[in-house]
C-alpha cells in the first residue's frame, strides 16, 4: 500500500498538501469541479472564535456587536455547549479556508474536500454568487471599509460612528436591491470616486430640499410624489436622500449596504451550498478510498463524522432546532444522482426532466442555476420527503388548534414541495417593508409600509426599536403602516421624543400612486 | 491546481480584543452593577478572579424588523410519526422546549440572560474604575531621590571595564576597509597586469613585482585596532519613581468590636490592599491591633484573635509612628494607613489622637483613611477626627459604614478620582 497518503490521526503539512493535490485531481478530472485557487490557513480554536465573531470576514471594522458575538461564543465553547466548526470558508479569490489545528488528519481531509472543493466550486459556479459578489475584490474592499471607518472614528468620535453603525445594522437586511444586479465593487475605483460622490451627493441633497416659495396652491398640485415609486432598498434611499447626513455618514451607510449585498447570496443558498459541499466530500472521500489512498480506518472515521454532520433530529426531539441544511441539501443532491442513474416509475412521473439523464450534468446544472427556494421546488423528490418524513402544519391565529395540511403521501408531495420552498424564500421569511412616501414639503416625515403576508404581523417591540434606528438615520419623524389585506392593521410612529404604536383595525390606507 | 497552505496559528490571537472592549464599554452600567454585587458577596480571600456576568438579553439585542406571532403561519417539519392530513393538534404551551421547539423558532426572543465571563483583569478594572490613589503624584518623577543606571549609547572615552568589544571591532573593521580600499584596488590592477604580461618584458615584470610588494606592505601597515576605534558603553542615570508602598492596617480589637464588625473592617482592608498591589511593584502590609495597648501582629491574629478590655487609640498611632521611623523612610516608601474602629475610645485619649495625627503622622503619609463601623450615632473618635478633615482635606478622610453593602461604595467614595 505504498500509495497511502498518510496514516494515523496526526496531520502534517505534507499530508495536507498531498490531500489537496489528490482531491483536487479527482475533483477536476472526474467531476469537473471548477474552483478558485485555494488558500488554506491553519488556525487555533481561539482564532476560530475570532473568525466566528466577525461572521467569517477576514477583515472587519470594529463594532461592539462583534465583541458580543465573541463573548457568547467563548462562553458557550468553554462550557461545552457548542463545538466549533471544523472549518470556515470565505467567498474570495483565492478562496480562503480556515482549518482548525485540533482536527485529526481524517477531519482535515474531509474539510479540504468539503470547503476547498465543495464550497469553493459553489462560490465560483452558482449564479447568485456570480451576479452579486465579486470574489476577487472583497478582501480589498473590506480593508478599505475598515480603514475608512477607523478614520471616521478618529475624526468624529467612536460613539458617533457606533451609533450610526447600529442603525445601519438594524436595516442591513433591507439594504439590498432584490430585483436588480448591483455593479461589482472595487476598492480603487471606490476610493477615487468617493470624494467625487460625496460632493455630488451633498449638492443633490441640498438641491432637493431647497424650497422656492412659489404660490402655495399651485405648488400643491403639480409637486410630484417622492419617491415616485415605493423603494425596497431602505439603506440605498437613506444614503442618497437623507437630508441631514454628513458625507462620511453616507459613505458608512454605503459600506454596510455593500456588505449586505455580499452576504445576500449566502442567505439564500444555505441548503444548496452545504448540500453541495457535503455531496462532494462524500464522493471525493469514497474515491480516495477506492483508489487505495486512504485506509479503512480513515474512511470509517470519516463516515462517522459525516453521519454526525447530516444528522436530522425529529421535530419532537429535544435536539431539534429546525431542518438541518446539510441533511436536506445532501439528501436532495444524492437523490438527483439516483433519479438520473436508477429512475423508478415514480421518478419518471414526478421528475421527467432529468430522470435517466447524465447525473454529473444534472447536478452541475442544479448547482449553477438555482437558489434554495427554486432548488427545493425543482428537485425535492417524494423519496426525500418519505425519508425525512416531512409534514406540513398550519398555525392559524383564528383557529383553536394547529392543523396538519400535508404528509408524505401522494396527495402531499407537491404541497410539501411548495411549502418547504416557501420556507426558504427570503421574502417570505422577512417582512416586506418599503418606503412609501416622504413629505418633501411638509415636516419631511417618512412613511414606510409593511404588507402582511398571510396576515402575519410585525413583532411590536422589535419594530419600535428598529424604527428608532430609521429615525436616527432619517432625522425626521418616521411612520410605519402595517397592512393586513390592504387594510390598516397597525401604525408605528417614531418622533424625536417618543415611539408608539396605534392599532387601527380596518382603516383605509392612502391610495397608491 | 494552485493552492497555498499558511500556518496562522502564531499570529493575530487577539483579533477580537478591540470589539470585546467596545462591548464592555457599551454595557458598562450593567457590568458595573454585577461587579459591585460580586464584590459584596465574595469571600475576602477570593477577590482576585474573574466573574460571570449576565445581562438581560433584551438590553443588548440588536433589533431588526421581524415577524411576530399571529396570522397564518405555515411550517414544514421532519420526523412525522403518527400524523395524517387533516389532524388537529393542540397548541403546545408557550415557552416550553422539547415538542414545541419547532413552533417556537420564530419567537426566539426569550427572557434569557446573556452570560459571559469577565476575566480577572477586567473584573479588577471595573472594580477600581474611576478610583485613584490620592497624592500619588507627590512621589513621582520630579522629587524622586532614587536613580538607576541604564544603557545610553556609546562613548569614545571611558574605563576599560566598560569597553564594548563588538562596537570597537566593528568600527575597526570599517576603518580597515575604508583605508585599505585604494591600496587593494592598486594591488588588484598590478596583479592583473602581471598576469597578462607574458614571458617577455622581464624588466617591466620586476618593476611590477616591486610595486606590488610595496603596496602589500602598505596594506599591512594599517593597524588592526586603533585608539579611536575603541567604544565604551555609556551609562546614564535615570530617576526612578518610588514604587513601593506600605499599608498600615489599624484596628481596634477591644471588647466592643464584634466579629461582624471585624469582618466589615477586613473587607475594607482587603480592598485597599488589592488596590495598592495594582499600583505599586512592591506592597507591604503592617497590621497593628490595639485595645489599651498596641501590638504589631500577623494577619491571622489581626483578624481572628479576640482581646477584651478598654480602648486607647493613641497607643496604636504611637506604634505606627515608631515603625515608620524605624523601617519605612518616607523617601522610598509611599505610606498609606487605614484605621477601622467602632469609634469607641477612652474620652481623655481622643484629643491626644488628633494631636498625634496632625503633628506627626499625617505629614508622613500619602493617605489616611478612617472608617467607623457603627450603626448608631457618631462616636467619640469621629468627633475628635472631625476637625482634622478640614485641615488635611487632601490626605485624610473618614466615613461611616453600617453594613457589608456599604463597604464598596464607601471605598470608592474615599478614593474617588478627584478632578485635578
Amino acid at each position: 500500500m505504498s500509495k497511502l497518503i498518510a496514516e494515523g490521526s496526526e496531520w502534517t503539512f505534507q499530508a495536507l498538501e498531498d490531500f489537496d493535490r489528490e482531491i483536487g485531481r479527482i475533483a477536476s478530472e472526474k467531476y469537473r469541479l471548477d474552483t478558485y485557487p485555494n488558500q488554506i490557513e491553519i488556525i487555533s480554536s481561539e482564532q476560530m472564535m475570532d473568525a466566528y465573531s466577525s461572521t467569517g470576514m477576514p477583515i472587519g471594522y470594529h463594532h461592539w456587536s462583534y465583541g458580543k458575538q465573541f463573548l457568547s461564543t467563548e462562553q458557550r465553547y468553554r462550557k461545552g455547549h457548542i463545538g466549533l466548526a471544523y472549518e470556515l470558508v470565505i467567498n474570495s479569490d483565492p478562496c480562503i479556508s480556515y482549518l482548525m489545528e485540533e482536527n485529526s488528519l481524517t477531519l482535515q481531509a474531509l474539510v479540504i474536500a468539503h470547503a476547498c472543493f465543495g464550497h469553493n466550486s459553489f462560490f465560483k459556479g452558482n449564479y447568485l454568487f456570480r451576479e452579486w459578489t465579486d470574489a476577487s475584490a472583497i478582501v480589498n474592499y473590506l480593508l478599505f471599509a475598515r480603514n475608512f471607518i477607523s478614520e471616521c472614528e478618529e475624526r468624529h468620535g467612536v460613539d458617533a460612528v457606533e451609533a450610526l453603525l447600529d442603525s445601519c445594522h438594524a436595516l442591513m437586511n433591507l439594504g439590498v436591491d432584490r430585483f436588480r444586479r448591483p455593479r461589482p465593487i472595487s476598492p480603487e475605483t471606490e476610493k477615487q470616486r468617493q470624494k467625487e460622490r460625496e460632493d455630488h451627493l451633498q449638492r443633490q441633497v441640498n438641491d432637493l430640499w431647497r424650497t422656492i416659495p412659489k404660490s402655495e396652491r399651485e405648488q400643491e398640485e403639480d409637486f410630484p410624489r417622492f419617491p415616485s415609486e415605493p423603494q425596497e432598498n431602505l439603506l440605498y434611499f437613506i444614503e442618497k436622500n437623507a437630508p441631514l447626513l454628513e458625507p462620511w455618514e453616507r459613505e458608512i451607510v454605503r459600506i454596510v449596504r455593500k456588505i449586505a449585498v455580499y452576504y445576500y447570496p449566502q442567505r439564500q443558498t444555505k441548503v444548496m451550498n452545504e448540500g453541495w459541499a457535503t455531496f462532494w466530500h462524500y464522493n471525493l472521500m469514497n474515491d480516495l478510498y477506492d483508489e487505495g489512498l486512504i485506509t479503512e480506518g480513515t474512511i470509517l472515521e470519516f463516515l462517522q463524522s459525516h453521519t454526525n454532520v447530516v444528522y436530522q433530529p425529529d421535530f419532537d426531539s429535544p435536539f431539534y432546532s429546525g431542518i438541518n441544511p446539510y441533511t436536506l441539501g445532501f439528501a436532495i443532491f444524492q437523490d438527483i444522482r439516483r433519479v438520473c442513474e436508477n429512475p423508478t416509475e415514480e421518478d419518471k412521473r414526478f421528475s421527467p426532466e432529468y430522470a435517466g439523464a447524465d447525473w454529473l450534468d444534472t447536478v452541475h446544472h442544479a448547482m449553477a442555476n438555482y437558489k434554495d427556494e427554486s432548488f427545493i421546488l425543482q428537485y425535492l423528490t417524494p423519496k426525500v420527503i418519505r425519508d425525512l418524513k416531512l409534514f406540513a402544519i398550519m398555525d392559524d391565529e383564528a383557529d383553536s388548534a394547529i392543523s396538519v395540511t400535508a404528509i408524505h403521501d401522494d396527495y402531499g408531495y407537491r404541497k410539501l414541495r411548495e411549502e418547504l420552498a416557501d420556507q426558504y424564500n427570503l421574502s417570505q421569511q422577512e417582512p416586506d417593508i418599503q418606503i412609501w412616501e416622504v413629505a418633501l414639503r411638509g415636516d419631511r416625515s417618512m412613511l414606510l409600509r409593511h404588507n402582511q403576508r398571510d396576515s402575519i404581523p410585525l413583532d411590536d417591540d422589535a419594530a419600535k426599536e428598529t424604527l428608532k434606528h430609521m429615525h436616527h438615520l432619517w432625522r425626521f419623524d418616521v411612520h410605519l403602516e402595517s397592512l393586513r389585506e390592504d387594510k390598516l392593521h397597525r401604525v408605528y410612529h417614531c418622533t424625536d421624543e417618543k415611539v408608539w404604536v396605534d392599532a387601527e383595525k380596518g382603516g383605509q390606507p392612502e391610495k397608491s400612486p | 491546481m494552485a493552492f497555498l497552505i499558511i500556518d496562522r496559528r502564531q499570529q493575530g490571537k487577539q483579533k477580537s480584543a478591540v470589539n470585546r472592549q467596545r462591548f464592555l464599554k457599551r454595557f458598562k452600567k450593567h457590568i458595573k452593577e454585577a461587579v459591585t454585587d460580586a464584590v459584596n458577596k465574595r469571600s475576602i480571600t477570593d477577590m482576585e478572579r474573574g466573574e460571570e456576568i449576565s445581562i438581560p438579553k433584551k438590553d443588548i439585542s440588536e433589533p431588526i424588523f421581524h415577524h411576530g406571532k399571529g396570522g397564518e403561519q405555515h411550517r414544514v417539519l421532519p420526523g412525522n410519526k403518527e400524523f395524517v392530513r387533516g389532524d388537529r393538534i393542540d397548541r403546545p404551551k408557550g415557552g416550553s422546549g422539547g415538542g414545541g421547539g419547532g413552533e417556537a423558532s420564530n419567537q426566539g426572543e426569550g427572557m434569557d440572560e446573556f452570560v459571559f465571563e469577565l476575566n480577572q483583569q477586567e473584573f479588577l478594572d471595573f472594580m477600581f474604575e474611576d478610583l485613584e490613589l490620592p497624592n500619588m503624584v507627590s512621589k513621582q518623577l520630579k522629587d524622586s531621590d532614587s536613580y538607576k543606571l541604564v544603557k545610553g549609547g556609546y562613548l569614545k572615552e571611558g574605563i576599560p571595564a566598560r569597553l564594548n568589544v563588538v562596537q570597537s571591532l566593528r568600527g575597526a573593521k570599517a576603518r580597515r576597509i575604508a583605508l585599505g580600499g585604494a591600496i587593494r584596488r592598486e594591488i588588484r590592477s598590478l596583479e592583473e597586469e602581471l598576469e597578462n604580461l607574458g614571458e617577455m618584458a622581464s624588466e617591466r615584470r620586476l618593476e611590477l613585482e616591486h610595486e606590488l610588494e610595496r603596496a602589500r606592505r602598505r596594506l599591512n601597515h594599517i593597524p588592526f585596532l586603533d585608539d579611536f576605534d575603541l567604544r565604551y558603553n555609556n551609562m546614564i542615570q535615570q530617576p526612578t519613581p518610588t514604587t513601593s508602598a506600605v499599608m498600615f492596617c489599624l484596628m481596634d480589637v477591644s471588647g466592643s468590636m464584634t466579629q461582624d464588625i471585624k469582618d466589615l473592617a477586613k473587607r475594607f482592608f482587603v480592598l485597599l490592599h488589592l488596590f495598592l498591589k495594582r499600583h505599586y511593584e512592591k506592597t507591604e502590609v503592617v497590621f497593628i491591633r490595639h485595645h489599651t495597648k498596641a501590638d504589631e501582629v500577623d494577619e491571622e491574629e489581626f483578624f481572628y484573635s479576640r482581646e477584651t478590655g478598654g480602648t486607647v487609640v493613641s497607643s496604636a498611632l504611637e506604634l505606627m509612628k515608631t515603625i515608620v521611623q524605624e523601617r519605612y523612610p518616607t523617601d522610598s516608601w509611599n505610606i498609606y494607613a487605614a484605621q477601622a474602629s467602632d469609634g469607641e475610645n477612652w474620652a481623655d485619649d481622643s484629643p491626644k489622637c488628633s494631636e498625634l495625627l496632625t503633628k506627626s503622622l499625617l505629614p508622613l503619609v500619602q493617605y489616611y483613611a478612617y472608617v467607623e463601623i457603627s450603626s448608631g450615632k457618631e462616636q467619640e473618635l469621629w468627633r475628635a477626627y472631625g476637625s482634622i478633615t478640614e485641615q488635611f482635606a487632601d490626605r485624610f478622610a473618614m466615613r461611616n459604614v453600617k453594613e457589608p453593602a456599604d463597604i464598596f461604595p464607601v471605598f470608592r467614595d474615599l478614593f474617588e478620582r478627584k478632578p485635578a
